[in-house]
C-alpha cells in the first residue's frame, strides 16, 4: 500500500499552482485520442470534469444514476458561489478567501489544496458567464454580490435562490456540447459497482444497468469519482434521495484510503422534521441569513405557549426574543458559520426554548420587510418563500418561517493528494466524493465552488499529467481476469442479497441506520454514545445481512434492490465514521464532541495531538480498519482559535 | 385520510400495461405524495410484491425527475409544483386517486410509472448551449448585460425538464420546453452568435423526435411547476423565422 504523500509542490503558497501548472507533463493532440477516461457521476464535478477533458481530447465515458445528467443534486443548491473578484470594493482577495475557507474548516484542511482552489475561483464565474448562465445583475448590468456565512466580505455570486441549478446546466450544456462533438460517451441509469484494479492501477468498473439489471464492464486509463457525498448514511438528510457514499465505499475497498470520515456538515437552516413518513429533509438556502434574524423566546413560557399553540410568535414583543446568535457574537451575527449557527440552535432547543414540536427556531424576515419592502425580498428569496409554504402551509411573509439543523453535506471523503489522485494510481476523486478543501466544515456557497474548481479547472491538468505516463500502455480488455472476477463479485452479492429473503423492508433498515447515526454519532457527540454506536451499527450489519427483504428480480428495473445494495455500503462506512469520531478526542467544525469544550460552550480543538487528517485504510471483511495520519503543516498561515465574536 | 389509488402498472416497455387498484388508510395531510406512495410501496413489500416504480431524486421541486400523470394533470392539482412539493392536504374531499406516467410518443414507459425522457437531452445537445470550452475567456464583467435581461434569462432558464408541459400537450408538443433555452440563450449577448443555427436545429430535432407542433392551447404553460411563459414560444417562433428569412446560416 502506498504512503501518504500529499505531493504538494514546493515553493511560496502562491506559486504552486503557477509552478505545477508550468512543469507538469502535457499529452500531445494525437496521443489524447489513445487514452480513455470514465468519469462517475454527472454533477458539477463530474460533468465539468467530463466536458473539460473531452474537449482536450481524451476519449470520455460519464456515468449517469439517473435518466440525465441534470438531475444530479449538485441542482438544488441555492444560495451561490465565492469568488474572490473584489467587484464590491470591500476588501475581497484571494488571500481572503482562502484565509476564511481555511478558518471556516477549523484549520483542519491542507493548505496548498485551499489556495488553489482560491486561486481559480474567479475563472469559474467567467466560465458561468460565458456559458449564457444567468447571473443575478445590478441595474449598470454587472454581476451583483451578497454575503455569506462565515466572512464579513459579500463575494458570493448567484442566480436568485437556484446558482446550483443555473451552475450545473451551464456545466450539462458544455457536456452535451462534448457528447455532440463525440468526445464524451453518456450513459445514463447505470450505477456503478465496483473498481477494476489491474497491476495496482484503476483500470475501469463494473455497472449495473439500473433498468434491466445487466451487469457491465467498462475499461480506461484511468476514473474519476465525481458521485457526491454520503450524508444519506444519516437516512433524514438534505441530500437526494439517489445520493449515496456506495461508490466511494467500493473504491475504498479496493485499496483508496477514506479521509476525515466523521466530518459532517448539519446545516442550521432546514424545515424541521414532521413525521415518521418522512423521507426527507429541504434546506432553506444560507442566503436568507443575509436577511432573515434568528431567535427564540427569551421566556421559555412563552415558547411553551407556543408549543401548546396558546401562543403566535408574531405577537411576542420586541424585547421579549431572543436573537441568540446576534447576542452570542456580535461581529457576525446571524452569518456565522454553519457549524456554529447549528449548534447554537440545538444548544437553546436543548434548553427548552425551541419552538414548533421543540426542535425549531425562528428565521424572521419581518425586519427585512419593513426595511426593504415585500418586493424586495421576493425577488430575492421568492423561490424559497414558494418552497416552503408548499412543505409547511404557512405563508413566510406573514409568519416567521420556523427551521432547525438537518445533515447536509460531508466534509469527508476518498482521501487524495494535490493532483486530486486518491492512493490507488488512476483514480482520482473530485467534487463532494473528495476531502481535500473544507476542513472539519464547509463555508456557504463554497461547495459549487469546489466542484467546478475541480472539473474544470484542476482535474484537466493534473489528469493530463498522470496521463502523460500512459501513452504507451495499451488498452485493457474487458475479458480480462480481473473484470470476469470483479463482476463475478458484483453478481454473487447481488445474488446473496435477494436470497435473504427476511422480515425487514430496506427503508425500515435505513431509518434504523440513521436513527443511530443521528442520535449517537450527530451532532453532539460524546465517547459514550459512540462507544454504544460501535456495536449498534455492527449488529444492525448483522441483520441486514440475514433479514432485509428485496422483492421483484434482478433482471429488471428494482429500486428496491439498488437502495439495498447502497444500504450494505452505507452501514460500513457508518462504522468507520463512529471510529473516526471517537478517535478524534477534541472538537473542530462539525464534528463536537461534548468533552471538548470551552468555559463558554465552544468547540475546543486540540491542535497538538490533532491537527490531522485522519485517513483510514480497508483491511478485509471482518478485518478492522486502521487509521493512518496525515500531518497538517501550516506553513504561510497563522493558526487561531475561531472567533467569531 | 384514505384513499383509493388507480395506479397504471406495466412491467416493461413491451408488455401490456393495465391500471391496479389499491386501497391506503391513514395518511397525514401533511405527507407528501411521494411519501404516500413510500407508504404504499413499503406495504407492497410486506406482501412480497414488486413496488411501485416511479422516478424522483431531490424532492425538492428543482431536479426533475418527479413526474406523475395525477386525476388527469401533469403534477397532480397544485399549482406551480412539482409532484414531490404535492402534499396530501391538496387532496381534501377526494377518494380516489388515479396515477399515470407521462403519456406521450417520445417518451416510452420504461415500468409502470417510470418514462425514457432522454429525447430532451437530445435537443439540448443540437445547440443548446454556448459552444464554449473552458478556459480562456473574458473577465464576467467584460460585457454588462441589462438587469432587465438577465432576469429575463433567468426565468426562461428555471426550466427544470421535467416534460410536463409535453405530457399536459395533445399534441406531445416540447415548444415550451425548446422555447424557454432558445430564449434564455438568445436574450444574453454570449448566446447570440449561434441563436440562428440553434434555433433551427432544435426545431428539426425536436420534429425528428416526434414531438407535435404547438396549436396555441397552452396546457404547458398551465401546467408548468416553474410557471415558464408561453412567450418563450412566441420568441422561439420568431426566432426561427427570422434565422430562416435573414440569417445567412441555414441547416
Amino acid at each position: 500500500m502506498s504512503t501518504l504523500d500529499s505531493k504538494i509542490p514546493e515553493g511560496q503558497l502562491s506559486e504552486k499552482w503557477t509552478k505545477y501548472k508550468s512543469s507538469q507533463k502535457l499529452v500531445n493532440p494525437a496521443n489524447k485520442r489513445k487514452l480513455d477516461v470514465i468519469v462517475v457521476g454527472t454533477g458539477l464535478a463530474g460533468s465539468s470534469a467530463a466536458a473539460s477533458l473531452g474537449a482536450l481530447g481524451f476519449n470520455v465515458k460519464i456515468f449517469c444514476i439517473s435518466d440525465s445528467p441534470r438531475r444530479a443534486h449538485s441542482i438544488a443548491a441555492q444560495g451561490g458561489i465565492n469568488a474572490a473578484k473584489n467587484y464590491q470594493n470591500d476588501g475581497d482577495s484571494v488571500e481572503r478567501l482562502f484565509n476564511d475557507t481555511i478558518k471556516g474548516g477549523d484549520y483542519r484542511a491542507r493548505e496548498a489544496n485551499v489556495y488553489r482552489l482560491a486561486e481559480v475561483a474567479n475563472s469559474i464565474i467567467d466560465q458561468g458567464v460565458a456559458q449564457g448562465i444567468p447571473f443575478a445583475r445590478d441595474y449598470a448590468g454587472l454581476l451583483d454580490n451578497r454575503s455569506f456565512g462565515g466572512s464579513q466580505v459579500s463575494r458570493t455570486f448567484y442566480a436568485k435562490g437556484q446558482t446550483g441549478q443555473q451552475l450545473l446546466l451551464g456545466a450539462y450544456s458544455a457536456l452535451s456540447k462534448e457528447i455532440k462533438a463525440g468526445t464524451v460517451e453518456m450513459y445514463e441509469r447505470k450505477e456503478m459497482m465496483d473498481l477494476v484494479v489491474i497491476d495496482g492501477q484503476a483500470r475501469g468498473i463494473i455497472t449495473r444497468d439500473l433498468q434491466t439489471g445487466e451487469l457491465e464492464r467498462w475499461s480506461s486509463h484511468a476514473v474519476v469519482m465525481a458521485t457526491g457525498g454520503y450524508g444519506n448514511v444519516y437516512f433524514l438528510s438534505t441530500n437526494a434521495m439517489e445520493c449515496n457514499g456506495s461508490a466511494a465505499v467500493q473504491c475504498y475497498h479496493k485499496g483508496a484510503m477514506f479521509a476525515n470520515p466523521c466530518f459532517v456538515q448539519i446545516h442550521p437552516t432546514c424545515i424541521p422534521v414532521k413525521g415518521d413518513y418522512q423521507s426527507k429533509l429541504t434546506l432553506m438556502s444560507e442566503s436568507l441569513r443575509n436577511d432573515g434574524r434568528i431567535w427564540v423566546p427569551k421566556n421559555i413560557e412563552d415558547s411553551k405557549a407556543i408549543r401548546e399553540g396558546k401562543l403566535n410568535p408574531t405577537s411576542i414583543k420586541e424585547e421579549d426574543r431572543d436573537y441568540y446568535l446576534e447576542r452570542r457574537y456580535p461581529a457576525f451575527g446571524n452569518l456565522v458559520p454553519r457549524d456554529i449557527a447549528s449548534r447554537a440552535a440545538k444548544e437553546r432547543c436543548d434548553a427548552g426554548y425551541g419552538v414548533g414540536a421543540g426542535f425549531a427556531v425562528y428565521l424572521d424576515f419581518k425586519t427585512a420587510i419593513e426595511r426593504l419592502g415585500r418586493d424586495k425580498i421576493q425577488e430575492r428569496y421568492g423561490n424559497l418563500f414558494q418552497m416552503y409554504e408548499k412543505i409547511v402551509d404557512v405563508d413566510p411573509y406573514e409568519n416567521p418561517m420556523m427551521i432547525y439543523p438537518a445533515v447536509h453535506y460531508t466534509m469527508g471523503g476518498l482521501w487524495v493528494d494535490y493532483d486530486l489522485q486518491t492512493t490507488i494510481p488512476g483514480l482520482f476523486a473530485t467534487g463532494e466524493a473528495n476531502f481535500s478543501d473544507h476542513g472539519a466544515n464547509r463555508l456557504g456557497a463554497s461547495a459549487l465552488m469546489q466542484g467546478l474548481a475541480d472539473g474544470y479547472f484542476i482535474l484537466p491538468y493534473t489528469m493530463q499529467n498522470f496521463l502523460a505516463d500512459k501513452i504507451h500502455q495499451p488498452r485493457v480488455s474487458i475479458e480480462n481476469k480481473e473484470f470476469e472476477q470483479a463482476e463475478k463479485d458484483v453478481r454473487t452479492k447481488l445474488e446473496s442479497i435477494m436470497a435473504i429473503k427476511g422480515e425487514k423492508t430496506v427503508d425500515t433498515l435505513q431509518r434504523e441506520l440513521g436513527h443511530i447515526m443521528w442520535e449517537y454519532v450527530g451532532m453532539g457527540r460524546n465517547a459514550e454514545k459512540l462507544t454504544k454506536a460501535i456495536p449498534m451499527l455492527a449488529a444492525l450489519r448483522k441483520e441486514f445481512w440475514s433479514n432485509v427483504r428485496v422483492t421483484g428480480d434482478m433482471t429488471s428495473m428494482n429500486p428496491e434492490l439498488a437502495k439495498a445494495l447502497r444500504l450494505a455500503d452505507h452501514i460500513e462506512l457508518s462504522q468507520v465514521m463512529a471510529k473516526d469520531a471517537l478517535q478524534r478526542e477534541e472538537s473542530c467544525g462539525g464534528h463536537y464532541r461534548e468533552e471538548y469544550v470551552t468555559d463558554e460552550g465552544e468547540a475546543r480543538r486540540d491542535d497538538e495531538k490533532f491537527m490531522f487528517v485522519g485517513v483510514w485504510e480497508y483491511k478485509g471483511e471482518g478485518q478492522e480498519p486502521i487509521m493512518h495520519k496525515e500531518e497538517l503543516n501550516y506553513e504561510f498561515i497563522n493558526v487561531q482559535q475561531r472567533n467569531y465574536k | 385520510m384514505d384513499f383509493t389509488l388507480k395506479i397504471w402498472r406495466q412491467e416493461n416497455q413491451k408488455a401490456k400495461g393495465r391500471f391496479e387498484t389499491y386501497k391506503i388508510k391513514d395518511i397525514s395531510p401533511d405527507c407528501s405524495f411521494l411519501e404516500m406512495l413510500d407508504i404504499l410501496n413499503e406495504s407492497l413489500v410486506d406482501k412480497l410484491s414488486h413496488p411501485v416504480c416511479f422516478d424522483n431524486d431531490c424532492r425538492e421541486g428543482i431536479c426533475g425527475m418527479c413526474g406523475l400523470y395525477i386525476n388527469g394533470r401533469p403534477h397532480g392539482p397544485d399549482d406551480a409544483v412539482t409532484t414531490c412539493q404535492l402534499h396530501m392536504r391538496k387532496f381534501e374531499g377526494v377518494d380516489t386517486i388515479t396515477i399515470e406516467p407521462w403519456r406521450a410518443k417520445p417518451f416510452p414507459v420504461i415500468r409502470d410509472l417510470v418514462v425514457d425522457r432522454t429525447a430532451l437531452d437530445k435537443m439540448i445537445q443540437e445547440g443548446g448551449y454556448v459552444s464554449v470550452t473552458t478556459g480562456g475567456i473574458p473577465d464576467g464583467n467584460a460585457i454588462p448585460i441589462p438587469k432587465h435581461k438577465a432576469d429575463q434569462a433567468m426565468d426562461s432558464a428555471s426550466c427544470i425538464g421535467c416534460g410536463a408541459c409535453i405530457a399536459a400537450c395533445k399534441n406531445a408538443s416540447a415548444m415550451l420546453f425548446v422555447g424557454a433555452k432558445v430564449t434564455q440563450l438568445a436574450l444574453l449577448p454570449q448566446g447570440k452568435p449561434e441563436a440562428a443555427i440553434r434555433v433551427q436545429k432544435m426545431v428539426a430535432k425536436m420534429d425528428e423526435l416526434g414531438f407535435g407542433n404547438c396549436t396555441n392551447t397552452y396546457a404547458c404553460e398551465a401546467e408548468c411547476p416553474k410557471e415558464i411563459k408561453r412567450s418563450n414560444i412566441s420568441r422561439m417562433n420568431l426566432e426561427f423565422i427570422l434565422a430562416k428569412i435573414v440569417s445567412e446560416e441555414t441547416i
